[in-house]
């Protein structure tokens, strides 16, 4: 399969101010976005993922590097010569025009007919369901109302590449939702390229094609969501998405062994390593059989799952998370020995 | 490369915000500013026989602002009729400082504490004495205070006095006067800072067993001490520079250091003095401003 | 009034000071208002209800003159005070600070600091040597000092409705195609006006009420209202300043309620 590149960065980096107080927010960043694609950027505040944006967006410049549209570079462009619309993070509707107005102020400044126009903001506006409010002010509508003609707005020009800046985090939780699979329908249904940013790693993993994952102005990763979850490349990455348990351990002979001295992986490399595993896929035995030697601390209930936390040997602690029984009791009492087992292939092996 | 850039875009802001402001700096220096200089040069000049200057330097009118010589003996002594007024423009604008404040923290307090829908109707209210005419607002309380105005007609009436109060033409009717033009000047500033007050603050005085009068203190006059000295600083400036009240509520009599400015650029005939004069009062006024800015600023530091 | 709840806002005393203090501001303009409808001669009694001050002042060929005057100078001081001040205010706010930002502050609020009385007589000065040597006796010196103490007013609402501007609203017509141009037309603009309204209002209502360096400034025969009526008063204090003084007063609180409307409507 041939993939198409729309959006790609090419060795970009940032930096703000000078001299004792300069900041670098991007470094060296390199990245290939497909057409077609939901790529989202995920990192802390502060990773850089909104200057990466910024930058593909034209409201920053580059201190080094290049970036191009369909492979034609765009670095010098202004944002009002590029075909890339933006989706911000306070929504930033024009508050004296009407809904119907803002849709149609991009297309009004490409110059296109007025009735080519009026038929464009018509498709946006059922697009996204506000029919009803085209006449309104956008403060006489809702936070999930004016995300929508937010979304309409940048994509009635039919921008290549649509970027959104933490479109979502101002909305509550349920609307978060809601708003999460309206944009997946969205972008199926214009097939446009959407580059999202966001600093919720479940927002990522559940929408995404593909993911970046920023820290310190670096890009650490990029992949599926199941790469990312299941094979993070560093610890940072593995902390970052979803829980993690890390336990120091030894690689030797091929083999790599906790402090327990119990062997949980293969590798070549000598040295001191660490295991990570994730809290779903460590399971809990009576003590006595084969495995860990392991004692609970506590349990804490999180409705569906419990979370139980051990000590092991060495004062390390693991967090099993198995499912609550109907009961609602898991039944480890505090204090209790079990052992701990690992799940085949569920051990990722980190560099220290 | 970038630090080229960044140090461009700073250079462009700076040259688009003195291009775009020069026509508003050029209508004030030539309309307002440049003038002041012209000032300053006359106050080193020699009065002519009628009006005008004669472009011979001295430092004559300086040197009466506070001395005068004996026509017949020539001695030296302090200027008692320019200290009188000097006093006299001190101490009514203190003093109307000092009454503005007492009644204008009250009325503030109570603008801020009404009720929401309330509250814009009663800053309206003291939004309009605040933008009308002084002029006219001396001119009513002139009829009020006069002779034969309304107070005087009102108390002779019920019998309280037999002669009419003589107010018109006393400092205590210039002051009445000031402290009625002015009011607005300390309440609004005032009501500024009241306003960004947060009033859980008193219910975590009070739970700490202040008492109101210990919450007043502690709490709020320290909190709102900005809006303070900005309203008593709008109010003491214009009136120390007074010249529309006391000429209309003082008369001759009663001049404020504004009115003997003008005294010298009419009958006195004395240019260079009334610029000298000129120039203490807006000497003295600098002077305020720059304690105030000082105030405003460790406020800043503290909070 | 016994309330036996306690409330921490309330302070004993302090409304009733407010409420004296509110009816001692208006009392004086109220009566004088009410005296210009007065039918006697004297000030200080009342003749029944006449309008007969209002048809003295109208039919008084100074008076029509001075207020023409006034409203022809407030006109045009409003004009090219919130002209300037607006670009003033583009080229200062936002954008970050620049080296150079507060000597342009202090420039435009010195006619907020200094003492009317000593700019009144600065501007005597330079415009009785400028009169000398042009000859030019008209309305111009008035407009420049009237425009010129009328900046910082127009300056200072203008100024805040740029600063409640959200930045990014700029951006987003950038990111919609729109050129600097388009975007300053279409939406920085749009946004400014009622700042700009309310700024042209203020500096009208300042200039309307200007006395101190209108007196100073005035060529011979170049009254306006307020110069005028402070002229009257040193003559004899008739009901006809009255008559004008409500005028006035009713002009200003004409501009202001529109002042508070626009500002609040587009709040």
């Amino acid at each position: 399969m041939t993939r198409e590149t729309t959006v790609e960065a090419k060795a970009v980096g940032k930096t703000f101010g000078h001299g004792t107080s300069a900041f670098r927010a991007l470094d060296n960043v390199s990245i290939r976005i497909d057409r077609g694609e939901f790529f989202t950027l995920l990192g802390p505040s502060g990773c850089g993922k909104t200057t990466l944006l910024r930058c593909i967006a034209g409201f920053e410049s580059p201190s080094v590097g290049t970036i191009l549209l369909s492979g034609r570079d765009i670095t010098a462009e202004p944002p009002n010569r590029r075909p890339v619309n933006t989706v911000f993070q306070s929504y930033a509707l024009f508050p004296h025009l009407t809904v119907t107005q803002n849709v149609a102020f991009g297309l009004e400044m490409l110059g296109r007919p007025k009735a080519q126009v009026a038929a464009t903001v018509a498709r946006m506006l059922a697009l996204v369901k506000l029919e009803a409010f085209a006449g309104r002010k956008p403060a006489q509508l809702s936070g999930g109302q004016q995300q929508r003609v937010a979304l309409a707005r940048a994509l009635a020009p039919a921008p290549e590449v649509l970027l959104l800046d933490e479109p979502l985090s101002a909305l509550d939780l349920k609307l978060r939702k809601e708003m999460q699979s309206e944009l997946k329908r969205l972008q199926h249904e214009t097939g446009i390229t959407f580059v999202f940013v966001t600093h919720d790693q479940e927002e990522a993993l559940t929408m995404s094609d593909r993911v970046g994952v920023m820290s310190a102005g670096k890009l650490l990763q990029v992949g599926t969501p199941r790469e990312i979850y299941n094979n993070p490349v560093s610890r940072f990455v593995a902390d970052f998405i979803g829980e993690t348990n890390f336990l120091p351990g030894v690689a030797r002979g091929g083999v790599v062994r906790l402090a327990s001295g119990e062997a949980v992986a293969e590798r070549v490399a000598n040295g001191p390593v660490t295991v990570a595993v994730r809290p779903e896929q460590v399971r809990i035995a009576a003590a006595g059989t084969r495995g860990i030697p392991a004692l609970v601390a506590r349990c804490v209930y999180f409705g569906t799952d419990t979370h139980v936390h051990m000590t092991l040997e060495g004062g390390v602690e693991v967090v099993a998370r198995v499912q609550s029984p109907p009961s609602g009791d898991a039944g480890f009492a505090p204090g209790a020995k079990v052992v701990v087992l690992f799940a085949p292939d569920s051990v990722q092996v980190l560099d220290d | 490369m970038s630090i080229a850039t960044e140090a461009g875009r700073e250079r462009q802001t700076a040259r688009n915000g003195w291009l775009l402001s020069a026509p508003a700096l050029f209508i004030l220096t030539a309309g307002a500013i440049g003038p002041l200089l012209i000032v300053l040069v006359y106050s080193f000049l020699t009065p002519a026989e009628y009006s005008g200057v004669e472009w011979v330097f001295s430092g004559e009118a300086w040197f009466r602002v506070f001395w005068k010589t004996d026509i017949f003996d020539g001695t030296v002594s302090l200027n008692d009729t320019h200290l009188a007024i000097f006093w006299r423009s001190v101490k009514l604008s203190v003093t109307t400082t000092l009454i503005t404040f007492a009644v204008g923290l009250p009325t503030a307090w109570f603008i801020a504490t009404r009720p929401p829908d309330q509250r814009s109707l009663w800053l309206f209210l003291i939004t309009i004495p605040f933008w009308t005419n002084l002029l006219i607002r001396t001119f009513a309380i002139l009829e009020v205070i006069r002779n034969d105005g309304i107070l005087n007609s009102m108390l002779l009436g019920m019998g309280i006095i037999t002669e009419p109060i003589q107010l018109v033409f006393t400092d205590t009717a210039v002051l009445i006067g000031m402290t009625y033009v002015y009011l607005p000047l300390m309440v609004l500033p005032l009501f500024a800072a009241i306003d960004r007050f947060d009033m859980r603050l008193l219910e975590a005085g009070y739970d700490l067993y202040a008492s109101r009068w210990a919450v007043l203190r502690r709490v709020i006059l320290p909190i709102i001490r900005p809006g303070i000295v900005a309203g008593s600083i709008l109010v003491f400036v214009p009136s120390l520079g007074a010249y529309v009240t006391p000429r209309v509520l003082g008369g001759g009599n009663n001049m404020m250091i504004g009115n003997f400015i003008e005294l010298q650029f009419g009958q006195g005939r004395n240019w260079p003095l009334g610029s000298a004069l000129s120039m203490l009062l807006l000497i003295v006024v600098t002077v305020a401003l720059l304690f105030y800015v000082r105030a405003a600023n460790t406020d800043r530091r503290d909070v | 009034m016994s309330d036996r709840s306690f409330s921490v806002a309330r302070v004993p005393g302090f409304a009733t000071i407010a409420v004296t203090a509110f009816v001692l501001l208006y009392l004086p303009i109220l009566t004088m208002v009410g005296y210009s409808f007065n039918a006697s001669t004297s000030v200080s009694e009342w003749g029944g209800f006449s309008l007969q001050w209002y048809r003295l002042a109208w039919e008084n060929e100074t008076v029509k003159a001075a207020t023409a005057r006034s409203l022809i100078i407030a006109s045009f001081a409003a004009v090219i005070s919130t002209a300037v001040a607006t670009m003033a205010a583009l080229g200062t706010t936002r954008r970050g600070s620049f080296r150079g930002q507060t000597p342009i502050y202090v420039m435009i609020n010195t006619p907020l600091m200094v003492p009317e009385i000593v700019t009144a007589v600065a501007l005597l000065i330079l415009f009785g040597v400028v009169r000398q040597v042009t000859g030019y006796q008209g309305l111009g010196y008035l407009i420049l000092a009237h425009s010129a103490f009328c900046i910082p007013f127009a300056y200072l609402p203008i100024r805040a409705r740029l600063e409640g501007m959200d930045l990014t609203l700029e951006t987003a017509a950038a990111d919609l195609y729109a050129t600097p141009w388009a975007t300053f037309r279409r939406i920085t603009l749009p946004i400014l006006t009622p700042g700009i309204m309310a700024g042209a209002m203020l500096a009208f209502v300042i200039s309307l009420d200007d006395v101190i360096i209108t007196e100073f400034v005035k060529s011979a025969g170049q009254d306006t209202l307020p110069t005028y009526m402070l002229g009257a008063l040193r003559r004899q204090l008739t009901p006809e300043v009255n008559a004008l003084s409500t005028a006035l007063l009713a002009l200003t609180v004409m501009l202001l309620t529109a002042f508070f409307l626009t500002t609040r409507k587009r709040n």
